[in-house]
């Protein structure tokens, strides 16, 4: 509450007082040139936090430490006596007086030790017999063990040639085990052929649960929208032609060559990938993964295969059911805005449609499939020994899934155009 | 403990089990610990000690092989771990129990299952059979009735105990326990301590502990050896018991008093 006051505080110009000719006074005390009446932490309003800095015979500064010191906002800093030390003549001892201090904790300890550092710096005594014994005592305690040698993080800066170099050898690195991981697990399926593979059908069996039947509701939604949204797309077009019926072919086609496996692989990354990843991530973190190894259980064939094979089942699955919604969400606007009769708009789609259309979809979704588990397997076996980790395991999973799907979808539009298909 | 003190007179007559060569572990270009050689022999309880982040974990891992030495070789009896190819490594492994820090159970299966895993990939076992089995287990630490419990469901003490049932589970020859007291109260860690001696006595297994809980590793110990942090290798071996009295080596000294030796003066570390 007193938050705005703070900076007040300290960059105020410090009121020299002189007394005596030897003995003068630096003063800092807001109450006394502002009138500004006492922040609310203490109960009579006069004893706030305050340091008032005193120089006696010219060679020693007396520090008055006043009011209640506790944590929070607000805090005196050092620097007011930084300050001093650089702008006067320097003293040869600081010493400290604390009859008017009412309370303490550790934001006094910081503000001594900062003094200490100061002293130490400048050469100067730091005299601690006017503070009371528990204070002394714990100042004493932080500096009874000296800084460690080279513990302290030294920030450098690496010339932009090593950065490149470093970023470099890290993609390669990253690259090659990419490969491993691949290779690894081309290995582990070769084991499924010739039946030595070792895994519990109890989780292939649970990870086609998660990754098929769970995911039908998601996949309904987004690709009802998707057909709703290409035929909004194409019936703005179509309708200057009079030929709003093709907005059946438009979307039938769409759907079933490109959208269908599309949409279902963006959904599937976004929510097996990232499990994945996080699931393998989080065993490795627990050392699940090490226990497997350590038990000559191959982590590839154990973990990594349920999870490829039931996404590759699931996706072709998943992608039909996605090109039929899409189909629907066409004809929802096709029979609500464009006034044509469902049948004809069925009639239309299934004279658009072709098996290749279809297999070309299902494959492709297929291929979406095997690149997401791997993707989502290979981060979590990338996952770092945090709690961090494994979230970033998950972000990069999705990223990298996605990534390699769309990359996918690329190579296959290239392909198909190649061939004529 | 006055028995067990008999027992090891007896063992150290016996053959060498693991022998650790020149060994040297490295993060990258980091080099964690070097020129480490020792001897761990049959029925040993062998204590991997030192300060906190040192390199006793990591040394675990080496002996487990999970990571690969930078420099120096690893033989358990005649078989050179470190050069052995799959089929003799995965041979050894079968032998080898594990229990780690956090106990490692596999979470999305039962503790049943987590036991029975083990026996149900290595032998040809019927489920009912594998069921019985695991019970047994699991009934030597103490927990009968928690078969069908999951990990989430039970205590950090109780899984490192579980752990512990699948880590014997196939009555292996070597076993680590990583920080087996680690989060355990003082009665806990107590009765872990006589289960290991317990499984000793009874399946005549190695033992390789990391510890670094004094009243742990002088009641289990008859053979150690001293990881050092600040010279990066170690700095003794043998017998923490003998150690604690013959040792002239101020860190090792410091570490096994407490800190308290010389004059009971508390010494920060």
């Amino acid at each position: 509450m007193n938050n705005g006051h703070s900076s007040l505080r300290h960059e105020r110009p410090v009121k020299t007082l002189y007394h005596y000719g030897a003995i003068y006074k630096v003063r800092q005390n807001r109450n006394h040139d502002s009138g500004m009446s006492a922040p609310g932490s203490d109960p009579d309003g006069r004893m706030q936090r305050a340091v008032v800095l005193e120089r006696k015979n010219g060679s020693n500064l007396l520090v008055h430490l006043r009011g209640k010191w506790q944590l929070g906002h607000d805090m005196p800093s050092s620097s007011i006596v930084a300050k001093e030390l650089s702008a006067q003549a320097k003293p040869v001892r600081i010493g400290f007086e604390t009859s008017e201090l009412t309370g303490w904790d550790s934001a006094l300890i910081s503000f001594l030790v900062e003094t200490y550092d100061l002293c130490q710096a400048h050469g100067i005594e730091h005299d601690r017999s006017g503070l009371p014994a528990g204070i002394r005592r714990l100042v004493e305690l932080a500096e009874a063990v000296p800084e460690k040698q080279g513990a302290r993080a030294v920030p450098k800066r690496i010339p932009f040639f090593e950065r490149v170099g470093d970023l470099a050898i890290d993609y390669v690195s990253a690259i090659t085990h990419s490969l491993g991981f691949i290779g690894d697990t081309a290995v582990a399926l070769s084991g499924l052929v010739r039946r030595t593979a070792r895994y519990r059908t109890v989780d292939l069996m649970q990870n086609i649960s998660d990754c098929g039947p769970s995911a039908v509701g998601i996949v309904t939604l987004i690709s009802f929208l998707v057909g709703v949204i290409l035929a909004f797309m194409g019936a703005v077009q179509l309708q200057q032609f009079g030929a709003s019926i093709y907005v059946a072919d438009l979307v039938g086609i769409g759907m079933l060559r490109e959208m269908g496996a599309m949409m279902t692989a963006i959904i599937m990354s976004g929510r097996t990938g990232a499990a994945f990843a996080a699931q393998i991530g989080t065993m490795k973190v627990t050392q699940e993964v090490d226990a497997l190894t350590t038990m000559g259980i191959s982590p590839f064939q154990f973990l990594v295969l349920p999870r490829v094979i039931a996404l590759v089942l699931m996706m072709p699955l998943l992608c039909l059911f996605s090109d039929l919604m899409g189909i629907l969400g066409g004809a929802f606007v096709g029979v609500g805005m464009l006034g044509l009769s469902f049948t004809n708009y069925m009639r239309e789609t299934i004279h658009a449609l072709s098996l290749t259309n279809l297999a070309l979809g299902v494959i492709k979704a297929t291929a979406y499939g095997a690149l997401i588990a791997m993707a989502g397997c290979l981060r979590g076996f990338q996952c770092g020994n945090s709690s961090s980790a494994v979230g970033d395991a998950a972000t990069r999973a999705v990223v990298s899934s996605i990534v390699l799907v769309v990359v996918a979808c690329g190579l296959f539009a290239f392909v198909t155009n190649l061939l004529g298909i | 403990m006055a028995e067990t003190g008999g027992q090891v007179a007896q063992s150290s007559m016996a053959e060498p089990h693991i022998i650790v060569r020149d060994l040297t572990m490295a993060y990258g270009s980091f080099v964690l610990m070097r020129d480490l050689n020792f001897t761990v022999r049959h029925g040993d309880i062998f204590i991997i000690m030192g300060g906190s982040g040192c390199g006793k974990s990591t040394l675990l891992r080496h002996l487990i092989g999970l990571v690969e030495p930078a420099k120096g070789e690893i033989l358990y009896g005649n078989v050179n771990f470190t050069k052995a190819d799959e089929s003799q490594r995965a041979v050894l492994l079968r032998r080898f129990g594990v229990l780690y820090q956090g106990g490692a159970l596999w979470s999305s299966m039962t503790l049943a299952e987590n036991v029975a895993l083990p026996l149900a990939e290595f032998t040809d076992l019927t489920p009912p059979q594998l069921r019985e089995i695991a019970s047994l287990k699991l009934a030597l630490v103490g927990l009968k009735g928690f078969e069908d419990f999951y990990p989430s469901q039970i205590s950090g003490g109780m899984q490192k105990r579980a752990g512990l049932a699948r880590a014997v589970a196939l009555d292996p020859e070597v076993l680590f326990f990583d920080e087996p007291s680690a989060g355990l109260d003082p009665i806990s860690s107590r009765l872990l301590d006589d289960l290991i001696l317990e499984i000793r006595a009874s399946l005549g297994a190695t033992i390789v502990v990391v510890t670094h809980e004094l009243a742990s590793l002088f009641a289990i110990g008859n053979n150690s050896v001293f990881l050092d942090a600040e010279s990066r290798t170690m700095i003794a071996s043998g017998d923490p018991k003998v150690l604690l009295e013959t040792s002239t080596n101020p860190t090792v000294r410091k570490f096994l008093t407490r800190g308290e030796d010389q004059n009971g003066a508390h010494v920060h570390a």
